[in-house]
Parts: structure tokens; sequence; C-alpha cells
């Protein structure tokens, strides 16, 4: 149950995370020199998203399916 | 000359990897529609990708870049990052699963099989089906464009494919390789087809940037001092509301019925594994470079006329031309890795929902069926590529029907949840959400054409429930797209008249959620 409400969680915190309100009208700093700010901030926030999926594959992998393919 | 040839060496090469497929076919409806569900973990994730990215992934997110900024990036690249994984996860191994058991080939089988219902599925099918032609007509017609501006002359202004040839060309690849090769050939192509435009982003960067007068750096900070283009570095001229709303349209993408049939025909469950965690970085690896591209193409090169075209004039202007044909080659892969699998998927649910549900299989077989599929596929892009041909100059319909196609299919998504996860839904609310869908997305075409921007379509006193915005797209209050009453409408529709109607019968339900079930969810 702990595990399940763990996962809910870190899913509705990435939810909220995908609008950075706070990025809206804000270039700097220049990440690398080069990336506005709220560029950097949506790719860093699609590592997050594979890392998401990676942790929801370890953790809560409906593995019952698997037991149907053999 | 030398884009074009690189070009025409790269379709030539996908008609004969069409042709190889077809060796290894088998004459049944599995094989040809879902590869006899073999596909491994590599070429799924491949193509499963390739499924779902077009053209708009690499010219339109620059063109949209270019108009609006950086914050294109948020609104559609990195919400899918987050959405269309998560929905692969729940609901594409589920599909996989189910297909696997009872032998499911698209989802209106599944619905037919688990609701217990007939022309209730019919109904999804022709909805599914006229939302998704639209969608292949563009890309034919995207096809044609994209190479008509790749073979342009600097000179003439004159393109050495013209319009016609270039939608003729896609039509004629495409055609050849879902004909000839069936699902097996599609992702054979999609491993070439998807490989290349992963890498287009990256590749363009580094050699635009090398071939520009000033430093990347130097055109952000540009960019960012001048308060008539700061908007291009922020998220200015996207609306919150907007943003927001914007989250439900990767709902679409599982809904898509190319992209439900890739999901039954992977060999093992497994498979979606790494499709659910690389799924996120490949998108950030062509989204990235080409909304940046886009925003610097403003920087470099100021107005252009079709914003659409920012790349390409880029690639002319700062690439050498052998690179620019393999660019050029990059963005025809995306064209045609999602167009092979409309054509697939249109003819999957023909021959499968239609077809063989009315009784064509058991009168004239299964070889038959598989030749009324390349029959069909053969019929289906000869129409698409007279209407790509005659509609020319009403590309901007297509354009609003595929947007709004996207709305409708993200509007069903609550169907396909209460179908795996919720014993007590019904077939009678599967329709009632059905016909929501397709009533609301007929009410918004009317109101499209009949109005003009800042009208207001329907006010509750002092409150504009749905309007048209400055862009002439009907909104819903305060500035939400209307993905969101659509997606809450469809799942209510569901709710309510499961309900209000009774269950499935209890065998029925066993079958798909008893407890020895393997795919009952947890």
């Amino acid at each position: 149950m702990t595990k399940r409400l763990l996962l809910f969680l870190l899913i509705a915190a990435m939810y909220v995370a995908h609008q950075d309100s706070w990025d809206r009208l804000r270039a700097e700093p220049m990440i690398f020199g080069f990336l506005p700010a709220g560029l950097a901030y949506h790719a860093a926030y699609s590592i997050a998203a594979a890392a998401m999926m990676a942790i929801l594959v370890a953790t809560a992998w409906p593995k019952h399916l698997e037991e149907q393919q053999k | 000359m030398i884009p074009i040839i690189v070009i025409l060496v790269y379709l030539v090469m996908i008609a004969v990897i069409g042709s190889v497929a077809l060796k290894k076919s088998k004459e049944n409806t599995e094989d040809f529609f879902l590869a006899s569900r073999s596909i491994g973990p590599l070429v799924f994730f491949l193509s499963i990708f390739a499924t779902n990215m077009t053209a708009f992934a690499i010219l339109g997110s620059s063109g949209q870049a270019y108009r609006q900024g950086i914050g294109i990036y948020g609104l559609m690249a990195s919400s899918s990052c987050f959405v269309i994984p998560l929905t692969i996860f729940f609901i594409g191994t589920r599909l996989w699963a189910l297909g696997k058991k009872f032998g499911h080939q698209t989802q209106v089988a599944f619905f037919r099989d688990r609701w217990e219902c007939n022309h209730i599925g019919t109904a999804i099918f022709a909805l599914s089906a006229a939302m998704l032609v639209p969608y292949m007509i563009i890309s034919i017609m995207g096809g044609g464009t994209v190479l008509a501006d790749i073979s342009t002359a600097p000179e003439t202004h004159q393109p050495l494919i013209p319009y016609a040839w270039g939608c003729g060309i896609v039509a004629v690849v495409v055609t050849l390789n879902v004909f000839l090769g069936g699902m097996r050939g599609t992702v054979w192509v999609n491993i070439v087809q998807t490989v290349l435009f992963l890498c287009f982003g990256a590749v363009a960067v580094a050699v635009i940037s090398h071939g520009l007068p000033l430093s990347l750096s130097e055109y952000m900070h540009k960019l960012a001092a001048d308060p008539k283009t700061r908007y291009l570095v922020t998220r200015e001229k996207i609306p919150p509301q907007v943003f927001w709303s914007y989250t439900l349209i990767p709902l679409s993408s599982i809904m898509f019925p190319h992209m439900a049939i890739m999901c039954f025909s992977a060999r093992r469950v497994t498979a979606f594994k790494q499709t659910v965690v690389a799924y996120p970085l490949a998108i950030m690896a062509i989204w990235l470079p080409c909304v940046f591209l886009g925003v610097l193409g403003f920087a470099a090169l100021g107005k252009v006329g079709d914003p659409d075209g920012v790349l390409l004039h880029m690639l002319g202007a700062y690439a050498p031309a052998w690179l620019a044909g393999i660019l050029g080659a990059g963005i025809i892969s995306a064209v045609m890795g999602s167009d092979t699998h409309q054509v697939l998927a249109l003819s999957t649910m023909f021959t499968r929902d239609i077809f063989a549900h009315y009784g064509g299989r058991e009168r004239f077989g299964e070889s038959r069926s598989v030749h009324f599929a390349r029959g069909f596929i053969v019929v289906v892009t000869v129409i698409a590529y007279s209407v790509a041909l005659a509609l020319k100059e009403k590309q901007g319909i297509f354009e609003i029907a595929v947007r709004y196609a996207f709305s409708g299919f993200a509007a069903m998504s609550p169907v396909m949840v209460a179908a795996l996860f919720w014993k007590r839904s019904t077939k009678w609310g599967a329709l009632a959400a059905t016909v929501f869908v397709a009533g609301f997305l007929v009410w918004i075409a009317l109101m499209q054409t009949g109005h003009k921007p800042g009208d207001v379509l329907w006010q509750a006193g002092d409150v504009k429930v749905f309007f048209l915005n400055p862009r002439g797209d009907v909104a819903f209050w305060n500035g939400f797209m209307t993905v969101l009453p659509m997606v809450v409408g469809s799942a209510v529709c569901v709710l309510l008249f499961s309900l209000i109607t009774p269950p499935p019968s209890q065998a029925t339900i066993a079958r798909y959620f008893s407890t020895t079930s393997p795919y009952v969810p947890h």
C-alpha cells in the first residue's frame, strides 16, 4: 500500500512539475550559455520522465502479464 | 540535385525492404497485420516511436517555435514525455495481453468482445476511421510539400519534384511497403527511419551552428535582450490555460488505431519495458534540437515566408548539400514512418472489424482476407492521393481536422480505461461517449466554419462557455482548450450510462476480470 501511495505521489509530483509557471517569463540564466531557462527545464523534465518510467518498471511492473506469455 | 538523389536512394531502399519482407510473409491476417506477434524489444521501440512521430515533430515543431518560441517544447514535447509512456505502461501492456489471449488484432475487436456488442463496436470503428483518414491525407500532403521544398532550386525557385509528384512518390512507396510487407515490412523500414530521424536533430544543430556567423550563445542573448523578440526565449505567447489543457492531448496517442495495433504486435510484454523508459529520451532527441533551431532560425534568418519551412531554409543556408539530402531523408522518414502505420491500421480495421466481422472471412477464407487487405491498401492510398491533389489549397482544413482528431482520440481514452479497469462499464456507456465525442466534433466543425474569431458560441450569464479564439479555433471557458470538456464529458458519459444500464454477463466479466485472469489490474 505504501509503495502504491509513493508511486502515485511520484506521478502526481511529475504532473505538477510540468506546470512550471515560474519559468513562463524567464529566459535567464541561459544554461550552457545558450539554452533558455524554460527550455533547459523541460529538457531536464524529459529526462526525469524517463527516470520515473524506469522506477515504475522496476517497482510496479505488471508481472502477471509476464506469466501469461509463459 | 544531391539532396534529391539521396532521398530517392532512400525511397528505393524502403521499397526494397518491403519486397524482402514479402518473402518472409505467410498468407494469414495475423502475420500480415501483426507480423505474427513476433516483434522483439528493440524493433518494437523503434517502430512504436516511428508510428507516433510525424513530419510535424521536425518541421511543425521548428515552425511553431519560430512563431511562438521555446514554450512549444514544454507544450507538446515534454507533456508527451510524461503522458505517452504512462499510457503505454498502463494500457498498452494490457492490450498486448488481451490480444495474446483472445486473438484481438484491433481495439474494436476488444471492445466488441469485452462489452458483448456488435454495432456499437462498428460505431467506434466509424469514429476512429473518420478521425484517422484526414491524418493520413495530410501525411501525403506533407510528403509532397517536403519533397517540393527540399528540391526547390534557390536560383529558379522552382521545385525539381513538384508537389503532385512528391505526393505520388510518397504514396507509391508507402503502398509498396505496406502492400508487400504488411506489418513486417513496415517495422523493418521503421528501424531505418527512426534511426535516421533520431540522429537528425543533433546532426542538424551541430552542422548549422558550425556554419553560423555568430555563436549560439550570442544569438540567444540577442533574442533575450530585445523586448520585441524576447517572447521567443520565454513562454510568453502560450497562455497557462492552453499549457495546462494541452497535457490532455497526448492521451490520444494510445487511442490512435495504429498505436494500439502496434501494442498487439510485440512478441513479449517485456518489450514494453525498454520502450517506456526510452520513449521520453527519444522525444527529447528529436524535439529539443528542432525547437531550438526554430528559434535560432528567427535570430539567424529573420522573417521567412513559410515558418514551417524554417528548418529547410536553415539547412539550405548552413549545411552542405549532401548532408542536407541526408537530413531531408530524415524528414521524409518521419512523414512515411507514421503514414505507413496509418495505412496499415486502416487496412487492418476494415479487414478485421468490417470484412471479417460481417462474414467475409468465413465466406472467402483467411488467404482471401489478406488479398482484401492488400486491395484495400491500394484503394485507400489512391483515394488519399487524389484528395491530396484535388484539395491542395484546402490543406488548412485537413490541418484543423487533424488538430481536432487529436482531441477526439484523447476524449475516447476514458472508453479504453473503462474497458480495461472497470468491471461495471457497459456498451451503452461506450456508445454514449462515442456519440458525445462524434457530436462534439461535428459541432466544432460547424461552429468553426460559420463564425469568425472572437465570436461567442455559448454564453451562460456573463460566462463565455465556448467562443472562437483569435486564431479562429473553438475555445472553452477562460481560454482552456476544447479537449478539456471533451475528455471530461466523455468520462461522464461512460460513467453515467454504465451505471444506469445492465452490466455485461458474469461470464464475460469473469473472462476479463477473474482473479485467475493474467491481466487483472492490480
